[in-house]
């Protein structure tokens, strides 16, 4: 392993990115000679994408803090700037309106940036050119101007980092026309949406999870392709259920699971949906469950007035009324911005004993 | 505009005027395409900041000079049909007009090509006749017709012309300076001999995200050239009001600036090529264009609550770009008073034609509500006011 980390390292310093066209990252070519069944955690999935994505089209670059010579705040795009070189990865000083606004003008002239935050509590300070200049431009001018940039980076709580670090920000940037707003939770979705992120012609919010970041997860050899590709707008049934649908994304889908296994302890069969994309919002998959199980729970971390939750509660109501046999659920982050205290950012966040019983509380079931 | 000195590298065409005004025009035509060059000192010195400021003698023809007034005379009329169309309430919302300014649009269009980028504010549409845009489309696009040239969709704040590389036409005051400077991170990417114009007023000038950009253009050798139009009011308040430093050139601090007499299109057009060098060799610059608008802000504002009507007309008497280069023609015996007149009766016309045909332009079909959000649709949904009556699928 430390021979092939050597020879490629070597190549870099000679030759340049172009030269490295078609090779994989050395973290999944390294995987691959681990026996047994793949893993893949989602920080290398995340590396891995945007690795492939910038060796297939020359037009991908990548700009943020601290993304080349730190090897990225969080490690994602670690080993890019000495395999693709300054060219094609951009150090950022600390002013997200100018190298957003940047990054959107590049895009007007057909390049592919993937600007990244160092989380997306700093997007508001760039939210004019996300949501002005970026979503809006295509329609304003009648499809002249397209905007294929990706704005990704973490989103959310994490660990004690208090008020102004823990925000999601998934409804806000969903209600945008023109937007696509995607929120990876395994390897496997972290590899196939930000390629497809990439790849789309239109500006897509890219909503990852700092906590998931070090989280291994089994992953296919279909998707350690360089092709591989999830569509966007279409949500996965992570576990199939017959009592109660249970909706969210990110992080909630691993706690959501968690609540389905104690939850078929008591006999109620649980499915739960990884939304995937929140911006298309895949309603039909939504309501087809629930259409099935006529109970529905939904789940964020964000907070809960005008949230995501909202919007598919309301999305069921409308479509699917007849069908449900309980009210809808909602279990999100608590109305108050995030304290720092261990124990006041546990009753903030959504737990899997809440998860667990509100879908008790649609399956009629008392505690 | 007082001409000092004018020197001829062929004094061919140089006829007294007597002798001028004899001449049936049929034959006399034949100047307006005459791109012999001729050289022109500009009446007012280039004020400079951290750079040699270009010689104050432009080089041009009288094609050239010739073609100033034709497209300044038709940007001055297309706004002032646009401002009896607001009246008439055919325009909605709002409507700024660049009425004044003109000899800024043409004479950076002299300078370069259409490939180079330009990008500015909401105060747009001679910029884009300026890029070679109709001016049926602009009408289309100001009465929100589908003729439009953003099909209706965008109105007067945001029209477009990419194959010129005229990226807007943006209504967040400030916005279009980090956009500008990635058009040119792009050009540089790219490896093309091409610069972009971001084109913002005096009231952008204090915008935190322009140090943000130019920071960067500075920093990464960007080809970009921040040009201010310098108008003396942002909407209601004057510069002396908004800005402590109303040096605009000097501005961006570590960055090259020139001041320019932005009525003067000769002025403009060689501070544009200066910059145009400049940039492609050394990186960001800053041309302040010392200009004037005559309507208010927009058309929801008068434009007399904050400076006086004699300000204005002062302005109007002394400094208008139409009739400096009027003078120029005149002067330089490059048309008579007649042919200006002409000219002007068949650009009055040709405005004429364009709003009627404008309105003759049907409204967008229904369905273009739900167009053009995307590229690539997915089979998203999209839904009207009354989601249970109007849900679309786009593809």
């Amino acid at each position: 392993r430390e021979k092939m980390w050597g020879i490629l390292r070597q190549r870099g310093i000679d030759g340049g990115g172009l030269s490295l066209r078609r090779t994989r990252s050395a973290s999944v070519s390294a995987r691959s000679y681990a026996a047994g069944s793949k893993e893949m955690t989602v920080r290398d999935a995340l590396n891995s994408a945007i690795d492939e994505e910038m060796s297939a089209d020359p037009k991908v670059f990548v700009m943020g803090e601290e993304v080349g010579q730190y090897q990225g705040a969080y490690k994602i795009t670690k080993g890019l700037l000495e395999k693709y070189g300054p060219e094609r990865v951009y150090d950022t000083p600390i002013t997200e309106a100018g190298f957003t606004g940047i990054g959107v003008g590049a895009a007007y002239a057909g390049l592919k940036p993937v600007v990244e935050f160092m989380t997306f509590n700093f997007s508001m300070q760039a939210i004019d050119h996300i949501i002005n200049s970026a979503a809006k431009s295509n329609y304003m001018s009648a499809g002249q101007i397209n905007v294929p940039i990706v704005f990704r980076g973490p989103n959310g709580a994490a660990a004690g980092v208090g008020a102004q670090h823990s925000q999601c920000y998934a409804a806000w940037y969903a209600s945008v026309p023109g937007l696509k707003v995607l929120a990876p939770y395994s390897a496997e979705d972290a590899r196939g949406l930000l390629k497809a992120a990439i790849r789309d012609p239109d500006p897509v919010v890219f909503l990852e999870n700092e906590l998931l970041y070090g989280e291994s997860f089994p992953i296919s050899e279909e998707a350690l392709d360089s092709s591989f590709c999830l569509p966007i707008g279409k949500a996965k049934i992570e576990r199939q259920g017959k009592d109660v649908t249970i909706v969210t994304f990110s992080k909630m889908v691993g706690f959501a699971l968690k609540a389905a296994e104690k939850l078929a302890e008591e006999g109620i069969s649980a499915e739960v949906i990884n939304l995937r994309s929140i911006r298309p919002l895949d309603r039909a998959t939504i309501n087809a469950s629930v259409r099935k199980t006529s109970r529905l729970v939904t789940v964020e971390e964000g907070f809960p007035q005008h949230g995501v939750c909202a919007e598919i509660c309301a999305s069921v109501v409308e479509e699917s009324f007849s069908y449900l046999d309980a009210p809808v659920e909602r279990i999100a982050g608590a109305d108050v911005p995030m304290p720092y205290a261990a124990n006041l950012e546990r009753l903030a966040l959504p737990q899997v004993e809440d998860i667990v019983r509100a879908a008790k509380r649609a399956c009629y079931r008392s505690k | 505009m007082a001409l000092s000195r004018l020197s001829l590298r062929s004094n061919r065409f140089l006829r007294p005027s007597t002798t001028a005004a004899a001449l049936p025009s049929s034959i006399r035509r034949h100047v307006s395409t005459d791109t012999t060059p001729i050289t022109i000192e500009t009446a007012v010195p280039f004020e400079s900041h951290l750079c040699d400021a270009p010689s104050r003698s432009v080089e041009t023809s009288s094609a050239e000079i010739l073609s100033f007034f034709r497209d300044m005379a038709r940007m001055r009329r297309m706004e002032i049909a646009a401002d009896s169309l607001y009246k008439s309430k055919l325009i909605r919302g709002f409507c700024h007009l660049y009425d004044g300014q003109e000899a800024l649009a043409v004479g950076m269009e002299a300078a370069i090509t259409r490939k180079d980028a330009i990008i500015t504010s909401y105060r747009d549409h001679c910029t884009f006749l300026g890029r070679g845009g109709e001016l049926v489309d602009a009408f289309s696009e100001l009465m929100g017709r589908k003729r439009g040239c953003s099909n209706g969709k965008g109105g007067s704040m945001h029209f477009y012309k990419k194959d010129a590389c005229f990226y807007g036409g943006h209504g967040i005051v400030g916005a279009q300076i980090p956009l500008g400077c990635g058009l040119a991170f792009a050009q540089k990417y790219s490896k093309e001999e091409f610069v972009t114009f971001t084109l913002y007023g005096d009231g952008a000038a204090n915008q935190g995200q322009l140090f943000e950009a130019l920071n960067i253009a500075a920093l990464w050798d960007l080809p970009a050239i921040l040009v201010c139009e310098n108008n003396h009011y942002g909407m209601g308040t004057a510069t002396w009001r908004s800005a402590k430093s109303p040096a605009y050139f000097k501005r961006g601090d570590y960055v090259p600036g020139l001041k320019v007499d932005g009525m003067d299109a000769l002025a403009v057009k060689q501070a544009c090529k200066f910059a145009k060098e400049h940039a492609l060799k050394n990186g960001p610059i800053v041309l302040e264009m010392d200009t004037y608008r005559y309507h208010g802000h927009s058309m929801s504002d008068p434009g007399s609550t904050y400076r006086t009507r004699d300000e204005v007309s002062g302005v109007r008497q002394v400094r208008d770009p139409i009739e400096r280069v009027r003078k120029l023609l005149l002067s330089h015996d490059i048309a008579t008073e007649k042919e200006l007149k002409d000219m002007e009766k068949e650009v009055r016309k040709e405005v004429d034609d364009a709003v009627a045909q404008a309105k003759e332009s049907p409204v967008p079909e229904p369905s273009e509500l739900f167009t053009n959000m995307y590229v690539k649709d997915c089979g998203v949904e999209s839904f009207g006011a009354d989601r249970k009556e109007l849900k679309v699928t786009l593809t």
